[in-house]
């Protein structure tokens, strides 16, 4: 099998408060053959703050990291784990396109765009599309068997699909056909691509509770026993806040939030604490134990 | 040759921007021009008779008028023409309102442009040739295509009137939408109890010929004498033999058919008549899933028929009529609403279209007029109808509006309170669309008298939860979210052109748009007409369109082809193309791309020609553009006048730069 | 706008024309160089009339026609298609800038859209500045010659 290159924006919640996906985006993207190239010295894509202020700055910001990628040889495209990343860079890369933009931004950059600049790609959708669900079904070692999780894409992962360019925007399956390959049961979970309040969880707590419980509440109403989601944000808000859901909405979930690389790095037989698991707030132990016993 | 020009003020339409006296006075100065003059308004009576006085007076061989479009007056004109005693083809327009003087503000440059088109217009009359229709016998039979309530009136009108009628029917019944439906809006009358009794009139019509479960497979000819080869998909039953008593219903084995006509909710047996009131009311086998087809064993059908009329080995048959018109009326059908994924792309049992609703309203329908839901047979407390889906919405290509939803869903409202008493409706709309007699007053009935609540705003999203149904949407009024929880959410899902109409409309030569409805020849004044002679257009074929609107346009088309056989003969239009015997080498290309088949073959002295027939041909021009030889000329418009146009204008500028 | 330059329409009766019409009736203000040539379809349009006109002196040439599958003759738009398209590709081969020639479809209702494909048009034509003449350096070099040889 020939080698996947590509270059990655780990991005700063990767560092952060969501190192436990950056590691097993690693290590599960190694054991797929996939060869990760980190964008030399890259910085924050400007996150929520900067579009809001000033669409160039935002634009710069993230053409910086294209730019650097660009150093990188034999590469193909920027992957990064993280949606909100992603839909930064990749409306950057949209919009440089257009060469009114691409001169604004070049104004604030020391080194400015020139012609073709690198695909972006999430790190779900390289797995979906370039290692494929018949490659991940092929090297499971341990199945998922008996477990009910709940896929949860949250909602800029496929939006604007003008821009995202991937699965649907409404009923997204990339979650779903990576679960059924790892041989978990895919919970019946129809708010997909729903809000969990995002970083309200800041300024308006309430909203977080009041959205993130509503996922947590259908999730368990499908019987699921664990949710999977691909953004640091929506597992934070759901895990980390969960008992501050649970206070608000008077419910009690214990419902462990995975990234979904950490699921596919179990099925692919590394360790818990090799996925990070530890540094999950809700303990999936009892989950796991369950389901290997 | 002797050239009358007229130039029209249209009062200030032309004159205030162009010089209308100046281009007259120039236009005295063109080659062949013996006359020219300014005239306040050439359409008017003292108009056209000073054009038919100047062209006696002068003795005149042509004119042209320079006013508005040709597309507006040139009838008129052509008219005024012939009323001097002049061929009507002797006679050109130069467009100098449309596309002179409501678009530019520079007087000198309007004058010179005018000036620029009456030249051109008088180069081209100057070749223009006498044109002379020619007469033809027609076939005074009509194909009326479609059984829905359009094609039932059309063909009833059609009949009525003394012609013969051949009406084509895809499915085992007609009937249509309109039989499907359980009540129609405004009155709340029942839909099938008020065309029923137009179905059995066709039945029993001397004049009308039905083929039902049959189709066209190939329609050739033109206006008055069209070929057409109707497919008669087989039944399996020998409808001369059966009687429609329903014996083979009863026993068959195979309960598990999809069902069509109650729009697959529930499902129906493998040999079946699809409703009470159908017509024919004949049974047919679904061979899909009968048993016998399946398995070979079976044929319990066969042993219970009392007349013998099952025939597991019926072949499809090829029928021959011959008309002298048609008449399209194949409706429409919803539009693939699963690209809602927000709405759960059809994965949730429980939210339904508006005709699957009208299924479940109905008496004959699988619930007996129950209001069931499909899930599990409950009776709903809760329903929230969403309209405009597929309408009015660019993001999944459906940019325009339905019209008859609106309408329906507030009856359905209405209806569904009539059922379930203490049941609320909740209606989510853009804009009350109501347009009609009644219609408003019936809506505001559905909201006051039957406390439907009508929320402004799109839904977002459906998802099950708890065993119902959460819709979340905006109220845009009150600027707010709202949610609600159903046991039931049915779809005002938008309309499109019927299922194979860009097909058939490719089988008839006319144009269609790219929602399936066909174009009518005008969207003001010629509503029932196509740009192919001899074909109409009636009801939902040619938009969406509500049942009074489309048994209007049955009648109209009806209309128009019972003006059109008042005459024995029709007359050609005389602009069409026409071969030069001593160019033509007979490669017939011209053939080959000719849209209309109105070229053929002929023998001349034992060599191979291209013949035009002249009531065929449509006056496209294509073939002259495809001619190596420039042997077939589009009369009236051959590639000399067109570069005599050309020429004209090019010599005017060299003129101008060599002055 | 500068000078006025010589721009030929050809436009097709049942689209194109009428919403050159529909534009007018719209009073939607166009540049005054356009001259329409009026057809029954795209499809009658021969190679030919386009080339013809541009080397007989017109700086700029203009088809419109009915968009396609919308056409009142069912398929003559698209052979112009084709033919257009041909023509487009040959231009530069003739030593003539191809941004002289457009075609472009139109349909009956779209006034608004004619507004914008004849202001398109015209400026783009005259970005490139009136058409070298073939036939009027052809005359005054035969002039010339004439006269030294005199």
């Amino acid at each position: 099998m020939t080698t996947l290159r590509y270059a990655y924006y780990p991005g700063c919640s990767g560092l952060g408060t969501s190192k436990e996906y950056d590691m097993s985006t690693r290590a599960v993207c190694e054991a797929l053959g996939m060869e990760l190239i980190d964008i030399p010295d890259w910085n924050c894509c400007g996150s929520s703050p900067a579009h809001t202020v000033d669409d160039r700055l935002a634009g710069a910001l993230s053409a910086r990291n294209l730019v650097q990628a660009g150093d990188i040889e034999g590469v193909d495209a920027i992957i990064t784990p993280c949606p909100s990343c992603l839909a930064n860079l990749k409306t950057s890369r949209h919009r440089l396109q257009k060469p009114e933009f691409r001169a604004e931004v070049n104004k604030l950059l020391e080194r400015p765009v020139h012609g073709d600049i690198l695909p972006v790609k999430s790190v779900l959708q390289v797995i979906v599309e370039d290692v494929g669900m018949e490659e991940l079904r092929y090297r499971v070692r341990n199945p998922l068997k008996d477990m009910s999780i709940a896929p949860y894409y949250g909602c800029i992962m496929n939006r604007p699909p003008k821009i995202m360019e991937f699965d649907s925007q409404e009923n997204p399956m990339a979650l779903d056909n990576i679960l059924e390959a790892l041989g978990a049961t895919v919970a019946p979970f129809n708010l997909k691509v729903e809000c969990c309040g995002a970083s309200f969880g800041v300024a308006r707590r309430d909203i977080v509770e009041r959205l993130s419980g509503k996922l947590l509440n259908l999730a368990a109403e499908n019987k699921a026993q664990a949710m999977v989601t691909a953004c640091p944000l929506c597992q934070m808000n759901l895990d980390a806040r969960q008992n501050q859901i649970n206070v608000a909405n008077s419910t009690n979930h214990v419902m462990p939030i995975f990234y979904f690389t950490q699921l596919i790095g179990l099925a692919l037989g590394f360790s818990q604490s090799q996925m990070g698991l530890e540094k999950l707030v809700v303990s999936p132990r009892e989950l796991l134990a369950g389901a290997a016993g | 040759m002797k050239i009358g020009v007229f130039i029209c003020h249209c009062g200030s339409n032309i004159a205030g921007t162009v010089d209308v006296a100046k281009v007259a006075e120039m236009a005295k100065s063109l080659p062949e021009v013996a006359f020219a003059s300014d005239t306040m308004y050439a359409c008017s009576e003292p108009g056209q008779e000073g054009i038919i006085n100047a062209i006696k007076e002068k003795g005149l061989d042509g004119a042209v008028v320079a006013s508005c479009t040709p597309r507006m007056h040139g009838p008129t004109f052509m008219r005024t023409v012939a009323r001097a005693g002049l061929n009507p083809y002797m006679f050109e327009m130069a467009n100098i309102r449309e596309h002179v003087s409501w678009i530019g503000k520079d007087k000198e440059a309007n004058t010179a442009k005018a000036l620029d088109l009456v030249r051109m217009a008088v180069a081209k009359l100057a070749r223009n040739k006498p044109l002379f229709a020619k007469s033809f016998a027609i076939n005074k039979r009509v194909l009326v295509l479609g059984g829905g309530v359009a094609g039932i009136q059309a063909a009833l009108d059609c009949a009525d009137g003394g012609l013969e009628v051949v009406l084509v029917e895809k499915t085992t019944t007609i009937g249509g939408k309109m039989a499907k439906l359980d009540k129609t809006f405004p009155t709340v009358d029942c839909s099938c109890c008020i065309l029923g009794p137009k179905m059995v009139d066709v039945a029993q019509h001397p004049n009308i010929t039905l083929y039902a479960s049959a189709e066209v497979d190939e329609i050739n000819g033109y206006v008055g004498n069209f070929q057409v080869k109707v497919r008669k998909k087989p039944t399996y039953v020998d409808w001369k033999l059966c009687t429609g008593c329903g014996a083979c219903l009863e026993k068959c084995p195979s309960k598990k058919s999809p069902d069509l006509f109650n729009e697959f909710v529930g499902t129906t047996t493998a040999i079946n008549i699809p409703f009470p009131q159908a017509i024919p009311k004949k049974a047919s086998i679904d061979a899909g899933s009968c048993i016998k087809f399946k398995t070979g064993k079976c044929g319990v059908c066969a042993k219970v028929c009392p007349v013998k009329a099952i025939n597991y080995e019926m072949e499809p048959e090829i029928v021959t009529e011959e008309v002298g018109a048609v008449i399209a009326a194949t409706g429409y059908d919803l539009m693939d609403w699963t690209v809602y994924e927000q709405y759960g792309g059809g994965r949730y049992k429980d939210v339904i279209t508006s005709l699957q609703y009208e299924r479940l309203l109905s008496a004959s329908g699988p619930t007996g007029g129950h209001i069931k839901r499909p899930s599990d047979g409950k009776e709903p407390k809760t329903v929230v109808f969403i309209q405009c889906v597929g309408s009015r919405d660019k993001s999944v290509g459906r940019p325009y509006c339905s019209g008859f939803c609106c309408m329906y869903t507030a009856k359905q409202a209405i209806l569904t309170k009539d059922h379930i008493p203490d049941s609320e409706s909740y209606v989510f709309y853009m804009d009350i669309r109501a347009p009609g007699k009644m219609y408003d007053e019936f809506t505001r009935r559905a909201m006051e008298e039957y406390g439907a609540k009508y929320v402004r705003g799109r839904v977002s999203m459906v998802y099950p939860s708890g065993g119902r149904y959460v819709v979340r949407g905006v109220d845009t009024l009150a600027g707010t979210q709202v949610e609600v929880e159903a046991d039931l959410v049915v779809l005002a899902v938008g309309a499109e052109g019927a299922a194979g109409a860009a097909h058939l409309a490719e089988k008839l030569r006319i144009s269609y748009d790219s929602y399936g409805f066909y174009m009518e020849s005008h969207p003001k004044l010629k509503p029932v007409e196509t740009n192919t002679a001899g074909v109409y257009v009636a009801g939902c074929v040619q938009g969406p369109k509500d049942i009074p609107t489309s048994v209007a346009q049955g009648s109209a088309a009806a209309a128009k082809v019972l003006a059109l056989f008042s005459k024995d003969q029709l007359q050609s239009d005389p602009q069409v193309s026409s071969v030069d015997l001593k160019r033509c080498v007979g490669c017939m290309k011209c053939a080959m791309t000719c849209p209309f088949g109105a070229i053929k073959e002929q023998e001349v002295r034992g060599e191979i020609k291209a013949q035009v027939i002249e009531t065929m041909c449509q006056g496209c021009g294509l073939c002259t553009a495809t001619c190596p030889q420039g042997a077939i000329q589009l009369q009236h418009f051959t590639d000399n006048q067109i570069l005599a146009e050309i020429n004209t204008l090019l010599e005017s500028e060299l003129e101008e730069t060599q002055g | 706008m500068s000078k006025e330059l010589r721009i030929i329409g050809f436009l097709c009766n049942w689209c194109s024309y009428g919403g050159a019409d529909t534009a007018g009736v719209g009073r939607f203000t166009q540049p005054t160089d356009l001259r329409i040539v009026r057809l029954p379809c795209s499809g009658r349009i021969d190679p030919l009339f386009v080339l013809k006109t541009l080397t007989g002196g017109a700086d700029g040439v203009l088809v419109s026609g009915c968009h396609p599958r919308d056409c009142h003759y069912s398929e003559g738009n698209f052979y112009a298609r084709r033919r257009l398209e041909m023509v487009k590709r040959f231009l530069p081969v003739i030593g003539i800038d191809p941004g002289r020639f457009e075609y472009t479809w139109v349909s009956a209702s779209e006034g608004q859209r004619w507004q914008t494909v004849v202001r398109g048009f015209t400026e783009q034509v005259h970005a490139l500045g009136p058409i070298q003449r073939f036939g009027k350096d052809a005359a005054a070099m035969a002039a010339q010659l004439a006269a030294s040889h005199a």
